[in-house]
């Protein structure tokens, strides 16, 4: 029988992906993936930065827990690292110092744990700017984009929960400040307070509890995040750049096998190899240089892991304002800054939505943004990010005085200042760098590119030669829509009856305007200029 | 190793250079001229350059199969306790060095081998795939609509207000009890946030020696950080009692002085406040002697000791609480009660 005799002839491996296909459907899967289709370019990469560094957390993680202990139980410090024998620490404290000094590798993959942590959030920090710039947030892949928000959002809150484990001064002093922080809000903040910490500040459930939030609460919505996240990237097959052959209806790249799979699989090998090495050759977190945490000690130059710094930026140049009234207080220093904390993120977190209102645009986007294509969006990215930076700088305001030899109330008084105008400027400044790009491309489109080379005319003239672009570029540069500006509808229609444009549509069409209308973006060279400058005279 | 005697019809340069599908309409200059022609790698064309890479990609790969035996040597011969100098990093741990940078190597060499192999041996044709709407067909979504009427009517929770009504109101209590479990986290706040270990007679033992505090260990200019008598280190509560009672006393000349109630509770100028930092809670550590000002390392919140614990600079919200004291018959400073207000930071029951 022939059937049977193919069956003996085929190789194991397909053997293998029959028994599997016959339980899971694995060949419908891998007929639609195998050979799908990525798009090539370098920025893509960084939300598999990201990805890996997720994947070298957990498994560094998972080995951590062997050995940690999340106890806030007292015992005298015994171990090899002389100067702190004989103190008393807390089983946390301990048992990281055990992981430190008396686990072979121990110190390693903590190293690796903590650093990849600041790379994780780094990454998505930045791989969200290029989503943000390029416009890869639109219809269809707004959904997408807050699964990646709610994953910076939560990697910030897993990598405070994370570096508080150990229980040392540094990050004691972390969490107090919490605590102090939590305190502030009105009418329940003592109440969640004594929940968090199961009583009095410190008492002995913080780090237990912040153990499990760490470990397995946030984690595994994470895990569940990343999922999603993937699953949307390969259904929506991933964005490109415009250019020739590139349109809103493909997809141009190399398939999944073997190229990506190569890439990508060994893409997380180097991520791991320069994480391990940096792990080798950069301490990070000292606990043994701090010391185990007492309410009654603190260290200078006390700094929170660089994620959390803007928040404690904000809470530093705050002006100390309380007011009491009736026997109760309102903190607003304390509390204004932690209602800004979260305000600052939805800022970043709602755009795509606000985009899309002011807009109104409902069609799908797959070919990317050039930056300078969209000045506003640019223009309010840029600003965002400075404010960042400014309360980057006021979260770290001492080190600033320390070491560029500063006043610690002018730093203050610069982010205060800074916090409001900052944004502003570099706004404005953005949207004119954005117009000037676009300008400079109508220039190239209609003139050609500058060549350099200085050309002397028979009746003594010098003339820079400027080569005309390939079709190629010329279709890239004009490749993108320059929308119009909503308009509002006239305020007697048709038939004479009244319709007045209520608050919200102004606003829309204000915001419109500003998006698109004159002055937000530099008007495409058309077919006809293009012909008149080359079909004749006058060709610079 | 050259490329000279390549044959030449496999050069690039005589290869067609015309677009795949191109459509070049004579109106439009910006037309979309379709996919660009495949431009071939030397390893396209040149076997030996090919092999080049082969080797390259091999070595990468042996490299790492290198590197994680020395792991394996580092990790079974450097003692745990070794340090090595390395410039220009300084004393570092042995076997974290060794084992990481190995690790390191390891594990970049395979990426790096496989991003060689996959950008110079593998096919870079890049290719075009279709996509197609992510919404679903107008037939599609009146089916699925037709379904989901058809499913409401058969469940007749829009007939049956009863069922539908009781089950919403199932449905929105029982999260209450989930509610009420996480009662059991926490005490009530109560008076806790108002009460330190201090109390009227209660001694000012010297942190640093263990010892009650006379007025004449105290000079001008000193900081001294002082908890009350019978307290332990030992205790199951010291952590959460220290974060509320930690001490600081100065010694400033009694002119010097400037609100009146902190001279009433001083003792020949020795005053004792707070050293929790009413912004959030740091315990304030650094003082500086000739202004009499202390400043909080956390969030840089400044107090002057001579003017009542008074917030000079910063993000705290009022003064830091001064504690009463008097000399006793023994000689020994003690306290005359608790703090007249909550330490530490501000809260809403506070008032």
């Amino acid at each position: 029988m022939s059937t049977t005799e193919q069956r003996r002839k085929a190789p194991a491996g397909e053997r293998v992906a029959d028994w599997a296909d016959g339980r899971l459907g694995i060949y419908s899967l891998a007929k639609a993936n195998m050979r799908k289709i990525f798009p090539d370019h370098w920025s893509f990469m960084l939300g598999e930065v990201c990805l890996y560094s997720f994947l070298i957390i957990i498994l560094t993680g998972v080995y951590l827990t062997l050995f940690f202990h999340p106890s806030m139980e007292e015992v005298v410090y015994h171990g090899s690292y002389v100067p702190l024998q004989g103190v008393r620490v807390s089983e946390a404290f301990n048992s990281t110092m055990h992981i430190s000094f008396d686990v072979r590798g121990g110190l390693l993959i903590r190293q690796i744990h903590h650093w990849a942590a600041l790379v994780f959030l780094a990454g998505m920090f930045v791989h969200m700017m290029r989503v943000f710039f390029t416009g890869a947030f639109r219809k269809p892949r707004e959904i997408n984009w807050l699964f990646g928000f709610l994953l910076f959002v939560l990697g910030v809150f897993t990598g405070f929960t994370g570096y508080s484990l150990p229980d040392d001064l540094l990050s004691g002093t972390g969490v107090r400040f919490t605590e102090g922080a939590i305190l502030s809000v009105p009418v329940v903040g003592t109440y969640i307070s004594m929940f968090l910490f199961g009583g009095e500040f410190p008492g002995a459930d913080i780090v237990p509890r912040f153990y499990s939030i760490h470990i397995l609460l946030l984690p595994g919505i994470m895990l569940g995040l990343v999922v999603a996240h993937l699953i949307l990237v390969i259904y929506h097959k991933h964005t490109q750049f415009p250019g020739p052959g590139r349109t809103e209806k493909n997809v141009v790249g190399m398939p999944l096998l073997p190229v990506y799979m190569a890439k990508a699989g060994g893409f997380f090998f180097l991520v791991f190899g320069v994480i391990a090495a940096v792990a080798a050759l950069a301490t990070i977190n000292p606990i043994w240089d701090f010391g185990p945490y007492r309410p009654d000690h603190v260290s200078t130059g006390a700094q929170p892991d660089w994620y959390m710094g803007f928040a404690e930026g904000l809470v530093r140049v705050m002006p100390g304002w309380e007011i009491n009234v009736a026997g109760h207080t309102l903190v607003l220093g304390v509390f204004i800054p932690i209602v800004i904390f979260p305000l600052v993120l939805i800022a970043i977190g709602i755009y795509p939505f606000i985009e899309s209102w002011v807009t109104g645009d409902k069609r799908e986007h797959h070919l990317l943004d050039r930056p300078r294509n969209a000045p506003t969006r640019t223009a309010f990215g840029a600003a965002w990010i400075a404010e960042y930076f400014v309360l980057l700088i006021g979260g770290g305001n001492d080190l600033w005085a320390t070491h560029f030899h500063l006043s610690i109330n002018s730093i203050t008084w610069f982010v205060r200042i800074a916090f409001f105008v900052v944004p502003v400027l570099v706004f404005i400044a953005t949207k004119r760098v954005c117009l000037g790009l676009q300008r400079r491309d109508r220039d190239k489109v209609l003139h050609g590119r500058e060549t350099g080379i200085i050309k002397r005319l028979p009746h003594g003239e010098f003339i820079e030669v400027h080569e005309p672009l390939s079709q190629d570029q010329l279709h890239t540069l004009t490749a993108h829509e320059q929308p119009r500006p909503l308009e509002l509808e006239p305020e007697v229609d048709e038939n004479g009856v009244a319709r007045k444009a209520g608050a919200g549509q102004k606003l829309r069409v204000k915001l419109s305007r500003g998006f698109y209308g004159e002055g937000s973006q530099i008007p495409k060279p058309t077919a006809e200029e293009y012909q008149e400058i080359t079909s004749g005279h006058g060709h610079h | 190793m050259s490329s000279q005697d390549i044959p030449e019809e496999s050069l690039p340069s005589t290869q067609g250079a015309a677009h795949q599908g191109a459509v070049v309409s004579g109106e439009d200059p910006f037309a979309d001229p379709g996919l660009p022609p495949h431009e071939h790698r030397i390893q396209d064309i040149d076997e030996r350059a090919a092999k080049r890479s082969e080797r390259v990609v091999a070595f990468l790969f042996t490299l790492s199969m290198l590197a994680t035996v020395g792991f394996i040597v580092a990790y079974l011969a450097i003692p745990v306790d070794k340090n090595i100098y390395v410039f220009p990093i300084g004393h570092i741990s042995a076997l974290n060095f060794s084992l990481g940078l190995s690790l390191g190597v390891a594990l970049f060499c395979i990426g790096a081998g496989a991003v060689h192999w996959a950008r110079t041996l593998m096919s870079d044709v890049e290719v075009a795939d279709e996509r197609h709407p992510i919404e679903a067909s107008p037939e599609v979504k009146a089916k699925v609509l037709a379904d989901f009427a058809d499913g409401a009517r058969e469940s007749a929770l829009g007939r049956r207000k009863l069922i539908r009504n009781t089950m919403f109101g199932a449905l929105a209590m029982f999260p209450l009890s989930g509610v009420f479990l996480l009662g059991g986290l926490g005490p009530k706040p109560g008076t806790k946030l108002r009460k330190t270990k201090w109390s009227a007679g209660k001694m000012l033992i010297n942190q640093n020696t263990m010892q009650p505090l006379r007025p004449e260990d105290v000079q001008v200019g000193s900081l001294t950080f002082a908890m009350p008598e019978g307290m332990s280190e030992e205790d199951h509560d010291f952590q959460q009692e220290i974060a509320k009672a930690a001490l600081m006393i100065v010694r400033l000349r009694p002119e010097n002085i400037k609100d009146k109630r902190e001279l009433d509770w001083s003792v020949d100028g020795i005053v004792a406040f707070s050293k929790i930092c009413t912004h959030v809670g740091c315990p304030i550590s650094l003082y500086e002697q000739q202004t009499h000002h202390v400043l909080c390392p956390c969030h840089q919140s400044t107090f002057d000791l001579s003017d009542g614990g008074r917030v000079i600079f910063g993000p705290a919200g009022h003064p830091l609480p001064q504690l009463q004291i008097k000399v006793n018959d023994k000689g020994y400073l003690e306290a005359m009660g608790d703090f007249p207000e909550p330490v530490g930071p501000a809260f809403w029951e506070r008032g």
